[in-house]
């Protein structure tokens, strides 16, 4: 194809993404190296008949707006922002390195650093889920691939389900569930005999409702992908494998699995980008004092009052750099299948 | 794999053990669903009752304040009048048809290109997209939000359309692109050896045949714009968020009234079209979703 005929029809779509996911990614890391303007006060001489006069500090909201309307983007701070408290605290963590009691010691203060609290969830988050989710949807996919032909048009129906749903219902129905005068909390606390359990009230336990739902909303993918994969397996191969005296399980152990690790590296990718970007669930069970994710830790700096863009920024930044470490071996690997077929 | 005398030979505890995983693994997906549904006709001492979750099932104080009918419709009477849900859903509406439309329509003539291109730089555009594909959305909202205050287009429907459909388009593309290089080359090039330009090929010859691939397309387009959390709360003014946004900032007033039986008849009033969508294109999503695992 011409190169211009290609552009002709690519541009439509190129331009949408070169203004929309591009320049904010631009705007973004300019925005990061800025800071919103300190307050303008000013002293006013306030004087009561009778009371003599006092000196107040007051702010001065029109020297502000004039400010604002100026330089809109705040004053340049450099990486300040990158460094401080409430991001890398490059000054916290040499303070607890150079003086601490010992390695729980520094892991638990690190750990109550904001950035840091985020940072572990969000990883924990993606690890954690992904590989559980991966396997569960591989058992539901021997399952249901064993099931007798006309249930599997529901069981798959029900199992598309919690994938589909969105990410901020399903949490919320499932935080319903699990409160405690919700059914699951209310069955927990009886089986458990503690009428104060509560899945909130520690932060292991919060974490753990979010891994499961996690799991919940992430198995549905693997298991459609690796069934479908299921129906692929060469019918010779196994057979032969039977004949040789294999197992069932041998079965899976060296043909089925080998045959599904293509897609699982597929699968794999997929999720831990969709994981890494977890912040629905956080805000549907209301998890935020025990766990926050980065992309929380972004959406709560822009949805207060005032809208701190230089500090979102700088955790967007840090979070799109997480997003390429995640993604170096596949582009990798990509870029060299590609030059691979080109020779 | 469906070989009928492997499954026979299967012994039976076996089959007991995945009749009885499947049967937990269906409960497990689907009972929240039907509960949340159950309850929401249900008052809220009922649905969150302290005392017995049988009470949910009976609807034992839904009966007596409710002169002895068990069910109540009251919660969506207040989503949707009181709390003017109806608006949301309209704007949800726009937002979802107008997003896959829209998307659909500039996904397939760059899909198209991609497909037949086989230059460097289209391999390029598609690895750039991935990377785009992995950008957690909030994080680009953050650099929407300045520049949108600036342009004072923050806060209307048209301004989260674009936004959304530019986001959707990564995965539009690489959709497209391998559902059209599955489509035959020479299909298109014979038409143009017959005297089309390259876009006539593309209209006369691929648009009859790529309904199957743009229709599972719209299906993930649709849900893309459905399901967003972080862009229209946050680009959307309060009078014109759509539903799952509207939902969220009824959480917090709900709540202080005691009302929150509005929020749950507003969530399965959301879970509704999912649930139909599901119903009725059931092979298109699990075409889709396996269309992109065998391209990888």
């Amino acid at each position: 194809m011409p190169h211009k005929t290609f552009f002709a029809f690519i541009l439509p779509s190129l331009i949408a993404m070169v203004l929309f996911i591009a320049l904010p990614i631009v705007s973004v890391i300019v925005q990061s190296f800025h800071v919103e303007h300190g307050r303008v006060l000013v002293q006013v001489e306030s004087c009561q008949p009778f009371g003599g006069c006092t000196t107040e500090t007051r702010v001065d909201t029109a020297a502000m707006a004039e400010l604002r309307a100026e330089a809109p983007m705040g004053q340049f701070n450099g990486f300040g922002t990158y460094l401080n408290r409430g991001h890398l605290a490059v000054n916290e963590i040499g303070a607890i390195l150079s003086s601490n009691t010992g390695f729980g010691d520094v892991v638990s203060r690190i750990y109550n650093l904001p950035f840091y609290k985020a940072l572990s969830f969000t990883l924990v988050f993606c690890f954690v889920v992904t590989p559980l989710a991966m396997a569960l949807g591989f058992a539901i996919a021997l399952a249901v691939n064993a099931l007798p032909k006309p249930t599997k048009g529901p069981v798959i129906f029900f199992s598309l389900l919690p994938m589909i749903i969105t990410p901020l219902i399903g949490s919320l129905i499932l935080y319903w569930m699990i409160q405690p005068n919700g059914i699951v909390g209310a069955t927990l606390q009886n089986l458990f005999d503690n009428p104060n359990l509560s899945l909130r009230q520690s932060p292991m336990l919060t974490w753990l409702s979010l891994l499961f739902y996690g799991v919940w909303t992430n198995a549905p993918f693997s298991f459609v992908v690796f069934y479908a994969g299921l129906q692929t397996v060469p019918g010779d191969t196994l057979e032969s494998a039977m004949i040789d005296g294999a197992s069932r399980w041998e079965r899976i152990r060296y043909v089925i699995i080998p045959h599904l690790a293509p897609l699982a590296t597929f699968v794999a990718l997929v999720q831990l980008m969709d994981n890494f970007r977890v912040f629905e669930p956080i805000v549907g069970f209301s998890a935020e004092a025990n766990a926050t994710s980065l992309s929380w830790m972004i959406f709560n700096d822009l949805s207060g009052d005032a809208q701190l863009f230089g500090s979102a920024g700088a955790t967007s930044v840090l979070t799109i750099i997480g997003v390429i470490i995640l993604l170096t071996p596949v582009l990798i690997r990509t870029w060299r299948e590609f030059n691979h077929k080109v020779v | 794999m469906s070989d009928a005398s492997v499954s026979q030979k299967r012994p039976l505890g076996l089959n007991v053990l995945i009749y009885a995983f499947i049967a937990l693994w269906v409960v497990l997906a689907a009972f929240p669903f039907f509960w949340t549904v159950w309850g929401s006709f249900k008052v809220e001492p009922d649905f969150f009752s302290r005392e017995s979750w049988w009470n949910a099932i009976f609807g034992t104080y839904t009966k007596a304040q409710n002169d002895g009918n068990a069910f109540t419709g009251n919660g969506y009477y207040g989503a949707w009048v009181t709390k003017e849900f109806w608006r949301a859903v309209g704007n949800t509406a726009i937002v979802t048809v107008s997003v896959t439309v829209i998307s659909l329509t500039l996904g397939t003539l760059g899909g198209y290109a991609l497909a037949r291109s086989g230059q460097r730089y289209a391999f390029w555009i598609l690895i750039i997209a991935l990377v785009f594909r992995a950008m957690p959305h909030i994080t680009l909202v953050s650099g929407y939000l300045l520049p949108f205050f600036q342009l004072n287009i923050w806060g209307v429907l048209p301004t989260s359309i674009i936004v959304l459909v530019a986001i959707n388009q990564p995965f539009t593309l690489w959709m497209l692109h391998s559902f059209f290089l599955s489509i035959p080359k020479d299909l298109d090039e014979s038409a143009m050896v017959d005297g089309c330009s390259r876009f006539e090929a593309f209209r006369r010859v691929i648009i009859p045949v790529m309904w199957p691939g743009v229709v599972t397309t719209g299906l993930f387009s649709f849900l893309l714009a459905y399901n967003d959390f972080a862009v229209t709360s946050m680009l959307l003014s309060s009078d014109n968020q759509t539903m799952v946004p509207k939902i969220s900032s009824f959480l917090g007033s709900v709540q202080e009234q005691g009302n929150v039986m509005f929020a749950v008849a507003a969530v399965v009033s959301a879970t509704v079209p999912l649930f139909i969508l599901v119903l009725f294109f059931q092979r298109q999503i699990v075409s889709g979703l396996t269309a992109g695992a065998v391209k990888g």
